[in-house]
């Protein structure tokens, strides 16, 4: 539970679930009519201070709204999200809408078709809002990248969300939507859910379509939800996931009820404890969280044990170099030619696509595009893209090994809660570091959650990171349950 | 891998990544880079012999032949209209750029 803010302005507050809602709906008793004008007046009185939505999709979602209050007047059977309001982070697209990830070089740029995982939200009967500010390209831990602005936490607005899904996590946690969609690509969804103090779900890598999401890193990216409670983001998680033939990447594996399984009892699961996620750097009140939260599993009837994962230190660096080489492929797309912004005067093509980047690009895409480029450029590949792919097998090695032992993995989410405004921009390495509980995952391709985990001191909330096997999401859930049952 | 990267580097870099830098921010990717690459040394502590990199998640994450490939039929693409409509310069049919070399 956070704890009194000192701070004079307050913009937490928890929405209804899922449940309570589908019921309001279902009963006519609340219209989702109503319920999207309700959320839309909220946005309107906080937006300006928390700068979480970019834009709005209002005829869009009133429309949708409509329908859904047709079907409950007429009695029938409601689909599983049918009303319910939700953001998207502005990576993923929206047929029509805005599509800026966070960067000027899409500035205007209005996408042709959805995102699947939007599609399937829709079809679900979800009322899409609009589309939330987020770090620049998703390149960034603390939504201070995105060329519209920072998004400010609303448990303590002087301080970050986290990042690159600021927006999202900080959507969720100031009831700016029920439920919103972000994108996890080294923590990206993980980070923000543990520094506003909701719950984020990082899928294994393959589990949600990345059709419609605007590429960073293909092997590293993933589409995941926010939301207040654990079964709720487990039920968003069930419409999202599946097969998709539009993406290559997508697995085939059947989706299990994923709520259903949140339900059961975390009794005999085995819990690793990875000593290399406590030792130094980590903030001594997000540890005593922690401990506090092993605890809780311990008495809910889990049997806690350490684990080795010596590679740890190394997949920051992996990471980094991973993750800039494919970066810097999937922006070279941004070249002013078929959309998002053309420099205009210029003379030649070349030209034409060099102004138009520099011009449009923010500092930390460029620099990580220049590293990513310089780490696949001839005489270095080998040195450092190829070593990079190679540590990145021995790291998911380790964490396979790891789960023969165990059936899930848990540690901080993040080294600290919530850092001021300002206070890492000026180092680049610093802000990487902060990733380092959240990378490994990412590499390794494995799943988890981030659960509220009780908060320091000044109510800064810490989270919980709770990681399973691929397609084990139902194991992470399991846990969270357990977890967010403590109420620390 | 010794990472002093020089301002040459980081031109033909900045060159091959179609960007244009000016010489403040080429001065500070030079430092980034230089910092950053001195981090990601410490890979070099590692003995990596005989390891096949890691680039498909999907031999990791799945056995269920999620790698089919589908019948090659031809299938609806994108609207051109909507896909033109946001070009920066367009004649409905082709995006206009400006020439290609200077003559």
């Amino acid at each position: 539970m956070v704890s009194e803010i000192r701070t004079a302005e307050n913009f937490i507050e928890k929405p209804q679930t899922l449940g309570a809602l589908r019921e309001e709906i279902a009963s006519g008793r609340t219209k989702a009519a109503d319920l999207a004008a309700g959320y839309y007046d909220r946005i309107a009185a906080i937006n300006p201070r928390l700068n979480v939505y970019l834009s709005l999709t209002k005829e869009r979602a009133m429309e949708q709204a409509a329908r859904v209050d047709a079907l409950a007047a007429k009695g029938d059977p409601l689909a599983p999200l049918s009303g319910i309001p939700v953001g998207i982070k502005d990576v993923l697209m929206m047929k029509g809408a805005p599509a800026t990830a966070g960067s000027r070089i899409l500035e205007g740029y209005l996408p042709p078709y959805d995102a699947t995982a939007v599609q399937k939200l829709e079809a679900a009967g979800a009322v899409l809002l609009g589309k939330i500010n987020c770090d620049e390209f998703a390149m960034g831990s603390s939504n201070e990248n995105s060329a519209y602005g920072p998004v400010r936490n609303p448990v303590d607005t002087e301080r970050v969300p986290g990042g690159s899904s600021g927006g999202s996590a900080a959507a969720v946690a100031a009831n700016m939507a029920v439920a919103t969609l972000g994108t996890d690509t080294g923590g990206s969804i993980r980070q923000p859910a543990s520094f506003c103090g909701v719950v984020g779900v990082l899928p294994t890598y393959g589990r949600v379509s990345r059709y419609g999401l605007i590429a960073f890193a293909s092997s590293l990216d993933r589409v995941g939800p926010f939301a207040a409670n654990v079964r709720d983001a487990a039920t968003l998680l069930g419409v999202i996931a599946g097969h998709d033939a539009k993406d290559a990447t997508s697995l085939a594996a059947p989706v299990p009820d994923y709520a259903a399984e949140s339900d059961k009892q975390a009794e005999g699961l085995r819990i690793g404890v990875p000593a290399e996620y406590f030792g130094e750097g980590l903030d001594p009140e997000v540890r005593a969280a922690i401990e506090k939260g092993i605890a809780a599993l311990e008495a809910a009837g889990c049997t806690v044990k350490p684990v080795s994962l010596p590679l740890t230190k190394y997949a920051v660096p992996v990471y980094y170099l991973v993750a800039t080489a494919e970066a810097s492929a999937n922006l070279a797309r941004f070249d002013g030619v078929r959309y998002g912004y053309r420099s205009p005067d210029s003379d030649t093509l070349s030209a034409m696509y060099s102004h138009s980047r520099d011009e449009a690009f923010g500092a930390e895409v460029k620099r990580r595009i220049l590293l990513g480029t310089y780490a696949l450029s001839a005489g270095y590949y080998d040195a450092y893209y190829l070593k990079a792919q190679q540590v990145r097998r021995l790291l998911a090695e380790e964490y396979l090994r790891a789960f023969t032992e165990v059936d899930a993995i848990v540690s901080p989410t993040a080294p600290m809660p919530a850092f001021k405004l300002g206070e890492k921009t000026g180092d680049p390495l610093a802000m990487y570091l902060a990733d380092i509980y959240t990378v490994t995952a990412s590499l390794a391709g494995i799943c988890g959650v981030t659960v509220p985990c009780g908060a320091t001191q000044a109510g800064l909330p810490v989270g919980m990171q709770v990681l399973a096997a691929h397609l084990n999401e139902g194991t992470a859930f399991r846990v969270a349950r357990a977890v967010e049952a403590a109420k620390l | 891998m010794t990472a002093k990267v020089t301002v040459q580097e980081v031109e033909r870099v900045a060159e091959l990544a179609h960007l244009k830098l000016t010489p403040e921010e080429t001065g500070l990717m030079l430092d980034n880079l230089n910092a950053i690459l001195d981090y990601v040394a410490e890979l070099n502590e590692l003995d990596t012999t005989g390891v096949t990199p890691l680039a498909q998640m999907c031999e990791l994450g799945d056995a269920t032949g999620s790698s089919a490939l589908r019948a090659d039929q031809t299938q609806p693409s994108l609207d051109r209209a909507v896909v033109m409509s946001q070009a920066p310069e367009t004649d409905g049919a082709f995006f206009k750029v400006p020439k290609v070399i200077e003559r």
